[in-house]
């Protein structure tokens, strides 16, 4: 089957600033993809090339089959889009921007049964200024399903959401790839891509850097899982030596952490726990903390990424 | 076609929503009428050869709502839809940026059509105005001055920065024009200098051809104004055409 999306050798540049370098991929059906970056990253430049509202300077792009560039009208009807930085008049009643996007496709869906299932319905008459940031962006969301579209766009869709809409709005995207339709998101917060993605590209400096599965992203290039317990008495010194592969104890007073490389044979937690009660030693509050894409970004670039 | 006509629908309300541009198209016209009449009357004056305050106040006020029309009304909506995101917002979808403009341009227009309505009513139910032109001719004069006004708001909205920008400049070029071209004081109260300035004002020209029209002047003696707006109107559609902005 044909991609959703392919991307070749992408590249756009303002003025001086190389925003996105040669930015090669492909999106499938059904996947939600994400591409996730600190800001300035290329994230948004990479996304509204792929929906023509930019321009790429090189490269090739096929959105369902045809050059977003050429053919930007035909795939607007077939798109659903949700950008950064769009707004609603103020005084636009929730059910009027339905209503009247509605209008601007030629087979859109029945916004009625879109206001209830994105929960809009107690907001029908609401004027947009009045709705909440997450309420805001369902609303964003039910304008980009209008078209009955095969393929999503959400540009940093949760940016600037407390954490509990976050959440919600997560459900609200799952259940978008759940009809069947192809969702390609960024995002600046590593945790929405590892929940959320199917598949993850990591882009910094305009280049991609590493694009996999979130879990095979963590597996391979996140550095390691950590033990983390508090000791009664002191670890003897041989401690780690008995334990397979690489790993470093770190000891702040009571708290002791293993470090250790992930993707081993045993799992890292069950050698500690049979070797401290082999050797007796009390312990307790015992947890283990798994790599994220934090740490794979980390690892990657050498810096956070909200730095 | 639909979605012009649903985008019409929601501009006319969300101008009717917005106090301060339904405010000066529709009531603040009326104020100065009723203002001006209840001080002057309506009788006949020399000054004013032979034509009552109220009689030559109509359509030197609609034009003074054309103005405000174009150059506040238009000029703020369409870049402050630019500048918060509105516009982007549209850009996503397959409409083309022209339902928009003529969107705007159907709803200023009914409305400002509506505030000609208003004055009209109020002078010939209040002052018993005199009217000598003629209709047909009125509503092509008042058409080619509310276009010529829109466009020139549409290259204002495009040029402007921001919101405020246009905002400020609109307000800069609306007023002096107000009380120097005759829209809001009689030209003959304005002394000979004065008039000399008018002559590069756009919306002296609305005055005159209205007035002119109003008291049945043939089209023949209003062949620079006709000129005039035409000009402004045309290079005005060419001009907001070529600059337009989504963001």
């Amino acid at each position: 089957m044909e991609p959703i999306i392919q991307v070749e050798g992408l590249r756009k540049t303002y003025k001086t600033t190389v925003a996105v370098d040669g930015v090669s991929f492909e999106v499938h059906s059904g996947e939600i993809f994400g591409m996730v970056g600190p800001n300035g990253a290329g994230k948004t430049t990479t996304i509204e090339c792929l929906e023509g509202l930019r321009k790429p300077d090189q490269g090739k792009l096929r959105v369902l089959g045809v050059d977003p560039q050429e053919d930007s009208k035909h795939l607007r009807e077939r798109v659903g889009m949700q950008l950064q930085q769009s707004n609603l008049p103020d005084r636009m009643k929730v059910w009027e921007a339905l209503d009247l996007y509605a209008s601007f496709y030629s087979n859109a869906t029945d916004w009625r049964v879109l206001l209830s299932q994105l929960g809009l319905e107690e907001k029908r008459a609401t004027p947009f200024a009045k709705l909440s940031g997450g309420q805001k962006q369902r609303l964003f969301i039910a304008l980009a399903l209008l078209p009955d579209p095969q393929l999503v766009f959400l540009d940093e869709l949760t940016t600037g959401l407390d954490p509990q809409a976050r959440h919600a709005t997560w459900d609200l995207v799952r259940d978008v790839r759940a009809r069947g339709k192809t969702v390609f998101l960024t995002t600046h917060y590593m945790e929405e891509a590892e929940q959320l993605c199917d598949r993850v590209a990591i882009l910094d400096h305009g280049r991609i850097v590493a694009l996999d599965t979130p879990s095979e992203l963590i597996h391979s290039l996140g550095a390691e899982e950590r033990i983390v317990f508090t000791l009664k008495g002191t670890l003897p010194t041989d401690f780690c030596s008995a334990l397979s592969g690489e790993t470093r104890v770190e000891i702040d007073g009571e708290r002791v952490i293993i470090h250790g490389k992930n993707g081993r044979q045993v799992p890292l937690v069950s050698e500690v726990v049979s070797r401290l009660s082999e050797q007796g030693i009390q312990f307790s509050d015992l947890r283990t903390e798994q790599a994220s894409l934090e740490d794979v970004f980390l690892n990657l670039t050498g810096r956070k990424i909200r730095e | 076609m639909k979605s012009l006509m649903k985008m019409t629908l929601m501009e006319s309300k969300l101008f009717l929503r917005e106090p301060v541009g339904a405010f000066f198209t529709l009531v603040f016209p009326l104020m100065m009428l009723f203002l001006f009449g209840s001080i002057y009357g309506n009788t006949p004056s020399e000054i004013l050869n032979g034509h009552g305050t109220v009689d030559i106040s109509v359509p030197a006020y609609t034009a003074m709502i054309i103005a405000t029309t174009g150059l506040m009304g238009l000029t703020i909506t369409m870049a402050a839809n630019r500048e918060i995101g509105v516009l982007r917002r549209l850009r996503a979808t397959p409409l083309s940026p022209l339902v928009i403009m003529f969107a705007e341009v159907i709803v200023l227009f009914m409305m400002t059509t509506l505030g000609m309505v208003l004055l009209v009513i109020a002078g010939s139910l209040v002052y018993h105005m005199r009217f000598e032109g003629n209709m047909l001719s009125v509503v092509a004069g008042f058409t080619l001055g509310s276009l010529s006004f829109f466009a020139l708001g549409f290259v204002l909205a495009n040029l402007m920065p921001t919101a405020r920008t246009a905002q400020v400049v609109g307000m800069v070029l609306l007023y002096p024009m107000l009380f120097l071209s005759g829209a809001g004081f009689p030209r003959e109260l304005l002394p000979a200098t004065i008039l000399k300035v008018a002559n590069f004002l756009p919306l002296t020209y609305v005055v005159n051809l209205l007035r002119g029209l109003w008291v049945g002047e043939p089209w023949s003696s209003l062949l620079t104004e006709v000129l005039v707006l035409s000009g402004i109107l045309i290079v005005g559609v060419l001009v907001s055409l070529k600059t337009f902005r989504w963001e």
